[in-house]
């Protein structure tokens, strides 16, 4: 126990002595939080629309107007040919093309049908989809308008549409983007950063030789396995901390679920993220190694991890891969407990996975370190 | 003098088909400044390694301090002290972290430890700065304080690879006044160098070429055999 005491101690003063620490505890994850939040946002708030009214008559106006009262639909050029509104589009100044044609009020009061088209500049898939959505359900409601206009001139009375769907958006009402996506960014931040600085430090000290000093002293494997862990569990939970207040405090996160059972959970993910930078650090013999090769999985975790794209919508084969994925478990723990508010037994599978990578990295971690060459 | 605390017999470590120690046998006894001596890459840090259970041999037999190489390395390893040729103190720690940290993991107690580490620092003449960070100290006294803090824990034989590596004659001369006085005080040392004239000092020397020890006696006797003046010559002599 003394000796575990000393390498203990050891380590928190290393760690708490690097002036880069602090900074990167505090400054590291508001920061990333603030940029992230605001900028990595699927969120569409503007769709640039050109319209090419070729009717000019009431018909085509109202629907104009209808158009314009909607917030999020800037009208960035208007024309009366068709070929301006191609242009518009081939240039990218508007995502959406609406084409009235010629003499529409005047075929739809005698046939009581006409066609309008919509182009949509579909690189941009999101602004394509949503601003493509929002336009239809104009078209729909203008639609209904002018049938029950119709129809009411022969005296009977407006058939509306027989479903009628109403919406309510549960857990994050305001669909307010923010709140889905600080707590996942919270997870992935703490776990970049611990999985980095564990596999860096193992490393340097191999890199200036102290690692063999080490292994000519009767440390035993786990002693210094524990040694080197203790100090970034720390710095985790601190990191979280830092994250949660900041969340509470700049975005107004909901914190739904028991902080008791975010506190639990962090503390086997951060020993199950310990155990794969350790694991990193074994097969690594310098600083940039280490790096290479935990970039490598960062990469591979984050993009698969659900933060940013849902796994529900990944092939299945690559749902199977996001099971190792710890970052993976802890964003959709996140996301479970602090905005829908689950208990223990809703997130049990979340703890039992994570609590198993927890025992398979460290056991792997304690294997593959060698005191010999 | 003849009580041996290493004891190696057909020593051998391969790499694929890279033989890099090649069996090599001999005794250290206690007391002694057993000097081991070789051109670059003759194999002498290997095996270094494989008597400080860094590395398993892959063939031969030995102890080191009474305890078998093959089946008691971590047993050896808390009966010696080591120094390695690239300088292992922690720079972003103080003197006094330094010597608590590896005074500590061998097993030593706090009250011990304060005890040893105030020694060290009075024999070191560093009383005023145990605080300072080990980054601030000199080359040369940040080996003295390597060497000092290997022996903290009393250890009977202490391995020093290269210990004087770029360090300035004035401190070198220091160094080995150390070396003997441990010696004297029943302290095996087992030290490498590239420096004939500390090979000079040492009571036996032996001589690694492409992983073979080819001579091993005193330095007045290898003298007389190569018929050389100095050290240097039966160096050059041996090792060409």
């Amino acid at each position: 126990m003394r000796v575990l005491y000393y390498i203990i101690r050891k380590e928190f003063v290393q760690v708490f002595r690097n002036k880069a620490i602090l900074p990167m505890m505090t400054i590291l994850p508001i920061v990333q939080l603030i940029i992230l939040s605001y900028a990595a946002n699927n969120e569409v708030k503007q769709v640039n629309i050109h319209i090419n009214d070729q009717d000019h008559s009431h018909f085509s106006r109202r629907l104009i107007q209808k158009i314009q009262a909607v917030d999020i639909f800037h009208t960035t050029s208007s024309s009366t040919d068709h070929q301006d509104g191609n242009t518009a589009l081939l240039d990218g100044l508007a995502d959406i093309v609406l084409n009235i044609p010629p003499r529409a009020e005047h075929t739809l009061l005698r046939t009581r049908a006409i066609k309008i088209q919509l182009l949509v500049n579909a690189i941009n898939g999101q602004a394509a989809t949503v601003g493509s959505g929002y336009l239809n359900q104009i078209i729909i409601d203008y639609n209904k308008e002018i049938r029950s206009e119709l129809i009411s001139g022969i005296l009977v009375k407006p058939k509306l549409s027989p479903i009628d769907i109403e919406y309510s958006n549960w857990y994050n009402p305001e669909l307010d983007y923010k709140t889905f996506m600080v707590p996942g960014l919270l997870g992935e931040i703490v776990t970049v950063l611990v999985m980095l600085l564990t596999a860096m430090n193992i490393v340097r000290e191999r890199e200036i030789g102290t690692i063999e000093q080490i292994n000519v002293s009767p440390i035993k494997k786990w002693q210094f396995i524990i040694g080197k862990m203790l100090p970034f569990l720390v710095i985790g939970m601190i990191l979280m901390i830092v994250g949660l207040v900041v969340g509470k405090l700049l975005f107004d996160i909901p914190i739904r679920g028991s902080i008791w059972l975010v506190f639990a959970f962090l503390l086997i993910s951060l020993m199950a993220i310990l155990g794969m930078g350790l694991l990193i650090s074994n097969f690594a013999n310098t600083q940039q190694q280490a790096i290479f090769i935990a970039f490598f999985f960062v990469l591979i975790f984050i993009l698969l991890s659900g933060l940013f794209t849902p796994i529900e919508s990944m092939p299945l084969w690559a749902q199977y891969l996001t099971i190792p994925n710890p970052i993976a478990h802890f964003v959709a723990f996140m996301r479970n407990v602090l905005i829908k508010g689950s208990e223990f037994s809703d997130v049990q599978y979340r703890f039992m996975v994570m609590g198993i990578l927890a025992i398979v990295f460290n056991s792997l971690a304690i294997l593959t370190y060698k005191k010999t060459t | 003098m003849d009580q041996k605390v290493i004891s190696v017999k057909g020593l051998t470590k391969r790499f694929g088909d890279f033989v890099a120690v090649d069996e090599i046998s001999f005794d250290v006894f206690k007391g002694e400044i057993f000097g081991f001596l070789g051109a670059n890459g003759a194999g002498k840090t290997t095996a270094m390694k494989m008597l400080t259970g860094l590395s398993k041999p892959t063939s031969g037999t030995g102890s080191v301090a009474g305890f078998e190489i093959l089946k008691q390395a971590e047993k050896i390893k808390k009966n010696i002290g080591y120094m390695s040729q690239k300088f292992a103190l922690y720079d972003d720690l103080t003197i006094k972290e330094n010597a608590q940290f590896y005074g500590g993991i061998y097993g030593l107690n706090r009250r011990l430890i304060k005890l040893k580490v105030n020694q060290m620092l009075e024999s070191l003449n560093l009383q005023d700065s145990g605080n300072k960070l080990v980054h601030s100290l000199p080359l040369g006294w940040k080996q003295r304080l390597a060497f000092s803090v290997a022996m903290l824990h009393d250890p009977p034989i202490i391995f020093l690879d290269e210990p004087t590596g770029g360090v300035d004659p004035a401190t070198r001369r220091i160094f080995w006044e150390k070396i003997y006085a441990e010696a004297s005080n029943g302290r095996t040392i087992f030290v490498t160098t590239h420096y004939m004239d500390e090979a000079e000092y040492c009571n036996r020397i032996s001589m690694m070429v492409a992983g073979k020890m080819v001579a091993l006696d005193s330095p007045k006797n290898l003298k007389l055999k190569y018929n050389a003046k100095t050290m240097n010559d039966v160096f050059v002599q041996i090792a060409r």
